[in-house]
């Protein structure tokens, strides 16, 4: 435990996996009502606020529907009265929840979901990858991306103070397997520093009542939806300094903060670094350490810890001073690039001084990735600022070919 | 039971609304808010529903209103439900889904919140097919039923969703008629009362869906009731019942000839003589069926 902690009077301190630290923030949250319905790797979350409900008498209501679609339904329905809600999901669920998800985003609903990354079928697989976590950052959501099992606490608490704020739906993403079934000891700060930071009483102008009666989500004219679509991206694209601002109140009450929407790893003298997300950023942030002192590589890690709001002003501030960029992606976009990359590409073009941008591409479907895979990308970000290799659209991360070729010759 | 001058006055689904001449749907949904009063909430899923009410900013509910993705109504509905009950307010949460939405592809869904028996009233306006894509075949289509999806006919018969709804062990299920208004008001007082999951199936004819004349809509409704295409009961902690409109029509010779029925509708026009056989053979074994389970316990 820190000493800003000790000295704010914070002693509850739980070894838990990060599935459990999602279900504590989900209670400490005081959620009114939560969809449930199991998928790998998130199952658990939900074993977790059954116990809690049926044997602490929360006044928490959780229905076991029959299907995802119908575990976001339900946190919609409750969401439109005024309610607090909240599901999770991952994978092939999400995809079968995906109309809904759309929905909520459309809604304005300050729904909170939890996504337990893992790659999807064909074929079945139950690995990590983050693919799914990125999706409803095109369906109107915010999405958040929390390193560890203490983060992915605090993350929850915050994604409900920004829901409320901005009426926009929020994904928290953790890496399935890796955070979701590893444990690591929680701070959880008293019941009533998250009561003031995420008060029940604010304002809901969407709310429905019998007293005041409206009709939500009726049919518009084409003369409105574009523009019911521009609010939903202007208000993600200007909640940037929102997500920096909550995480540093956080830090007020409880000592902690991730930064806002990018963790500076080793950035102040950089030449080169990694764009990643999630667990593996403790990877490559040892490894940058590690390509400093033996090769002398002036190495840094930018972790985005939120997709969306995608934070290009900071990432501009960032890149303005580096010579390299290697996105490491857990994720694809088929025949074009990593999708982060991507991004990244698109936030960087107009910058004056931008810095060569190389995507990789590595880990799906749970594939290893290790600190030498990411001293590998440093040592080769130096040697195309060098300009001894050039850059290609996209570099492969643990790629074997031969290892499928030598199957399909014994078949 | 009520008499059609005790209904009440008071319009809460409003004139001005998007429906057809004739729309059966709105007739319904007129009168089971009237019966349901102001304290409901109604929960909608993709339907003709979602275009009668009007768009923004107009709506013609004068209730609030939740519009929901097709198959999602009863789960929505049971969020809001649940939410209602944590935060203490005591209201009558109501779905209003079509057949489609409720025999196909919201059927896991409805079947899901009887399961868990959702304190909530759940109604379907039965206008047998998809009326909102103009007019497509739906598992409540008729055998022989012409439709955008069936040009030769339906082959297959409708569904029976209220039993199967009843086979779920919920309090209450009902079929209802626009054409008997008393029947269906007393229904929804009925059911408003109670707790737990409830379904009421309301007959519901659509003019251009089924190629009925405007001023016809009533009048077909009667004969579905009379000819004994629709029967009207209640299963009631399931106890099955024989509804009064229907009660002298479980009785083959009673019965008004199906022609009747048929003629008025052009989705019967090409309807030949070995379909309506078929047909009639259904309606005997439904009502020979229905009028051995009246009065008794059946799930
Ligand atoms: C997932 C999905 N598939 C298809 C549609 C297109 N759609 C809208 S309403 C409708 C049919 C509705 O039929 P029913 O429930 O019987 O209501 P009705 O239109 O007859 O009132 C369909 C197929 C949709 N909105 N959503
Ligand atoms: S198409 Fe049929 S169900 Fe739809 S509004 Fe018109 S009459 Fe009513
Ligand atoms: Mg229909």
């Amino acid at each position: 435990m820190s000493i800003i902690e000790e000295k704010k009077g914070v002693s509850n301190v739980k070894v838990v996996t990060a599935n459990e630290a999602v279900a504590l923030a989900v209670k400490c949250a005081k959620v009114d009502v939560v969809g449930a319905y199991p998928i790998s790797p998130q199952t658990s979350i939900m074993e977790y606020l059954t116990k809690y409900i049926e044997t602490e008498n929360l006044s928490m209501e959780i229905v076991r529907v029959e299907s995802e679609h119908s575990a976001m339904a339900v946190a919609m329905g409750a969401a439109s009265v005024g309610a607090r809600a909240f599901t999770a999901t991952a994978s092939q669920g999400l995809l079968y929840m995906a109309e809904m998800v759309y929905w909520v985003g459309g809604s304005r609903l300050p729904v909170v979901m939890a996504i337990t990354s893992r790659a999807m079928g064909a074929p079945w697989i139950l690995g990590n990858e983050h693919t799914d976590v990125l999706l409803p950052r095109e369906w109107g959501w915010m999405v958040l991306f929390p390193e560890h099992n203490q983060e992915v606490f605090d993350t929850i608490i915050q994604a409900y103070r920004i829901a409320d704020k901005t009426l926009i739906p929020v994904v928290v993403g953790l890496d399935g397997f890796i955070l979701s079934h590893t444990t690591m000891p929680i701070s959880i700060p008293d019941q009533s520093v998250i009561d003031s930071f995420i008060p029940k009483d604010v304002p809901k102008p969407y709310a429905l009542n019998t007293s005041n009666p409206f009709t939500h989500g009726n049919a518009v004219h084409s003369n409105v939806y574009l523009e019911f679509r521009y609010d939903i991206f202007r208000t993600i694209e200007e909640s940037e300094d929102l997500v920096d601002q909550v995480d540093k109140e956080w830090e007020k009450l409880t000592g902690r903060s991730y930064g806002g929407v990018i963790e500076e790893y080793l950035l102040d003298d950089a030449e080169v670094a990694i764009v990643v997300i999630g667990a593996s950023s403790g990877d490559a942030k040892q490894a940058a350490k590690n390509v400093r002192e033996k090769y002398g590589i002036k190495a840094g890690v930018i972790r985005l810890r939120s997709i969306r709001p995608f934070p290009v002003k900071r990432l501009s501030q960032i890149a303005s001073k580096l010579k390299a960029i290697g996105v490491f992606d857990r994720n694809m976009s088929p025949g074009l690039g990593g999708m982060i990359a991507t991004e990244v590409k698109f936030a960087l073009y107009d910058l004056k001084d931008k810095p060569i941008v190389q995507s990789y591409i590595g880990g799906l479907g749970g594939k290893d990735v290790r600190i030498v895979d990411f001293e590998k990308i440093f040592t080769e970000l130096k040697e195309i600022v060098d300009g001894r290799i050039g850059v290609q659209r996209v570099r492969w991360v643990g790629l074997d070919l031969a290892a499928v070729d030598s199957y399909f010759e014994e078949v | 039971m009520t008499s059609i001058k005790q209904l009440p006055y008071e319009e809460y689904f409003l004139a001005g609304n998007g429906s057809c001449p004739g729309c059966g749907l709105t007739i319904g949904l007129r009168n089971v808010l009237k019966a349901l009063g102001k304290e409901v909430y109604m929960v909608v899923p993709a339907s003709c529903s979602s275009v009668v009410q009007s768009p923004f900013p107009n709506s013609s509910a004068t209730v609030p209103l939740l519009n929901t993705p097709f198959a999602a109504s009863a789960a929505a509905a049971s969020g809001m439900v649940r939410a209602l009950k944590v935060m203490g307010r005591d209201s009558v949460v109501m779905v209003w889904a079509g057949d489609g939405g409720t025999f196909d592809i919201g059927l896991a869904t409805v079947s899901g919140a009887a399961e868990r028996n959702e304190d909530l009233l759940y109604i379907c306006y039965d206008n047998e097919a998809y009326m909102n894509t103009g007019g497509h075949r739906s598992s409540a289509t008729p055998l022989g039923t012409f439709t955008g999806t069936t040009p030769t006919g339906k082959r297959e018969n409708k569904k029976n969703i209220p039993l199967i709804m009843a086979a779920h062990g919920i309090p209450y299920v009902a079929t209802a008629s626009i054409a008997f208004i008393t029947d269906l008001y007393d229904k929804i007082l009925k059911a408003k009362d109670m707790k737990g999951f409830r379904y009421i199936q309301i007959f519901s004819p659509c003019t251009p869906g089924w190629l009925l004349p405007t001023e016809k809509s009533v009048e077909s409704a009667k004969l579905a009731v009379q000819t004994g295409m629709y029967p009207l009961f209640e299963i009631e902690n399931g106890i099955f019942k024989i509804s009064a409109p229907s009660k002298a029509y479980l009785k083959k010779e009673k019965r008004k000839p199906l022609t009747d029925y048929f003629k008025l509708q052009g989705r019967f026009k090409h309807l030949k003589e070995e379909d309506i056989k078929l047909i009639e053979k259904w309606v005997d074994e439904i009502s020979e069926e229905y009028a051995s389970m009246d009065g008794k316990k059946v799930v």
